[in-house]
């Protein structure tokens, strides 16, 4: 059995692993699972990160402190937070439906994590590569909305059946210019002598790495307006500010979960959190060029690849940096020994990753990943951006909005990618 | 790809299509059969990929389980269902119901009893990889007027939701 697994391992280490080969993706079961425990593990972790961040950068975007009592600058204030929702009473009302409200979490948790099976983190960093990946990705996402409406309907409380019917017409509406964007996109990737496009996330990527352009820059400004569509529709899509009516707390305490508490709160946290990673994903993989680093043609040649494969490894010695800064900086009270102490282990771990992934055959390995996740760590902080600046639109206006702007705009680009691709 | 365990993804997924379907009959709570009616558009969706058809479960799943589905919940709530709940059944269609149900029944069996000869000894082995672009082909060019045709009849739908929705256009 072990010496099946060792065998299986070196096997894999061994393959050759560039694009389109054979075994280029994970196909034994043993592999998928692999990934299936890792992309899971760094899903949570990063629905973890997410959390403190989100805090903490929308505290300094309104000039506060954030969280900075659990752990040095509130570093476990996450750990904490997952605690006390372990630890609450787990309330189903009375009058409740029973099984609706049961399943209601657990369809929005599946539907979150099953999209990431397509994701291409590298061209043989995905669970498996599907014919129709991108479609995968967007049915399944779409089931979610299914989720949140069982939830406000089982609740039988007037608050979170507003919230569901909002949330259901909002992402019905939203996801035509959604998928208006995702079809134009897709289109492009049939420009090659072939004339055969694909569905595949990860042949998309191969598509921009053969045009030597991401989708964002092709056909300027087509490809933008397109991102721009997909890129105010995914907001829309995951309910977040300022779309995020479904559960607007001025107005419906808290939306579609009000009458949640405790561990399935948590499960819808989860899922709101993990869906707008799938979204992000998305966008990354049909626009931003997936895996692919910036300029692979303006700089090429040996020496900048090496520059930019340390980049993952100086990205975390920087990170190691800024902890041993605020080490310095931490009050000198025996109270704080504890706290300074662990920040100042934090940051000889991060240092630690840092060396870790300066190795070569590791740095290869990573770089990726790398690219992918920093891409989507950067839509990550636009969300966090958008709710900590714009105001929560009106419902008509978000309507109008869908209906009347993006809709008509996502057909134009779409009938003017299609000539374009067809002139030049 | 391989196909790993045909049969018993076969026989587990129809058993969730038919199992879905008896809930979507039996339930009195209109909710809960269009939650059991999803459930048998994604079995349906399973069988569509076992039949190498990635394509049309992609849409089946999108459409009808997300789309579809999720409209017809939408009015759903609206309703008042408590009070649906308590009203008896009354349509008095049996007697149809019983006869389609026989005559579907019969056909069925007929099938089952004429067997292997009415159906095609080889089936025509169809490629995963190409499926959706076989699909596109297929219906923007042999069958470009009947999709047109669809496509008008969709459109003169919607204008007719809408001529009836809105008092004043």
């Amino acid at each position: 059995m072990l010496g099946n697994i060792l065998n299986s391992i070196k096997d894999y280490l061994a393959s050759d692993k560039t694009p389109g080969a054979a075994g280029s993706i994970p196909a034994s079961i043993f592999w998928a699972l692999v990934y299936i425990l890792l992309i899971f593990t760094g899903l949570s972790i990063a629905v973890i990160a997410m959390n403190w961040l989100e805090r903490k950068i929308l505290a300094h975007m309104q000039v506060r402190l954030g969280p900075m009592r659990v752990g040095p600058h509130g570093l476990l204030q996450p750990i904490a937070d997952a605690l006390k929702l372990l630890l609450k009473e787990d309330i189903t009302p009375t009058e409740a439906d029973k099984w609706v409200f049961w399943l209601a979490p657990l369809f929005v948790v599946i539907t979150a994590f099953t999209v990431f099976i397509v994701v291409p983190f590298g061209p043989q960093h995905a669970v498996t590569d599907m014919n129709i990946g991108i479609l995968f990705m967007l049915g399944v996402s779409s089931l979610s909305v299914l989720g949140v409406v069982m939830a406000g309907w089982a609740s039988n409380s007037h608050y979170p059946l507003m919230g569901a019917l909002r949330s259901s017409a909002q992402m019905v509406s939203y996801e035509i210019a959604m998928g208006l964007a995702v079809i134009s996109a897709i289109l492009m990737t049939s420009l090659n002598p072939s004339g055969t496009g694909t569905l595949s996330m990860i042949g998309i990527v191969q598509a921009q790495q053969a045009q030597h352009t991401w989708f964002v820059f092709k056909f300027f400004p087509l490809g933008l307006i397109a991102f721009f569509i997909f890129a105010v529709a995914m907001v829309a899509e995951t309910n977040r500010a300022p779309f995020d009516l479904p559960e607007a707390e001025s107005e419906l305490t808290a939306g579609f979960h009000t009458e949640y508490s405790g561990f399935r709160w948590s499960l819808f946290f989860l899922a709101e959190y993990s869906a707008m990673i799938a979204v992000s994903s998305i966008a990354v993989t049909l626009w931003l060029g997936g895996w692919l680093r910036p300029f692979p043609n303006f700089l090429s040649g040996d020496t900048w690849n090496l520059v930019f494969s340390l980049i993952p490894g100086l990205t975390f010695l920087f990170l190691a940096g800024m902890c041993f800064y605020s080490t310095a900086r931490m009050p000198k009270h025996p109270y704080f020994r504890v706290q300074t102490a662990g920040l100042a282990g934090f940051g000889a771990l991060l240092a630690l990753i840092g060396f870790v992934l300066f190795i070569s055959p590791v740095r290869a390995w990573v770089q990726d990943i790398y690219w992918f996740s920093g891409k989507v760590a950067a839509f990550m902080y636009l969300y966090i951006w958008y709710r900590g600046t714009f105001p929560r639109y009106r419902f008509d206006q978000l309507m109008k909005v869908g209906w009347k702007v993006l809709l008509p705009i996502g057909i134009g680009v779409l009938i003017l990618t299609a000539v374009a691709g067809v002139i030049f | 790809m391989q196909p790993v365990a045909t049969t018993f993804f076969f026989y587990m997924l129809s058993g969730l299509a038919i199992f879905g379907g008896i809930l979507v009959i039996t339930r009195k709570n209109a909710v809960h059969s269009a939650l059991a009616l999803i459930l048998t558009l994604l079995a349906l969706a399973g069988l569509y990929l076992m039949l190498y058809a990635p394509f049309v479960a992609g849409v089946q799943i999108i459409l009808y389980a997300g789309g579809i589905m999720v409209l017809f919940l939408f009015v759903i709530m609206l309703v008042n269902l408590e009070r649906s709940q308590k009203e008896e059944q009354f349509n008095q269609q049996w007697i149809a119901g019983v006869l389609a149900a026989l005559a579907l029944g019969g056909l069925f069996i007929g099938i089952y009893a004429k067997g292997n000869a009415l159906l095609p000894v080889h089936p025509v082995t169809m490629v995963e990889e190409s499926n959706t672009q076989d699909v596109g082909m297929l219906l923007y060019g042999n069958y470009m007027f009947s999709f047109e045709i669809a496509s008008l009849l969709l459109l003169v739908a919607i204008i007719g939701a809408v001529v009836m929705a809105k008092k004043r256009i």
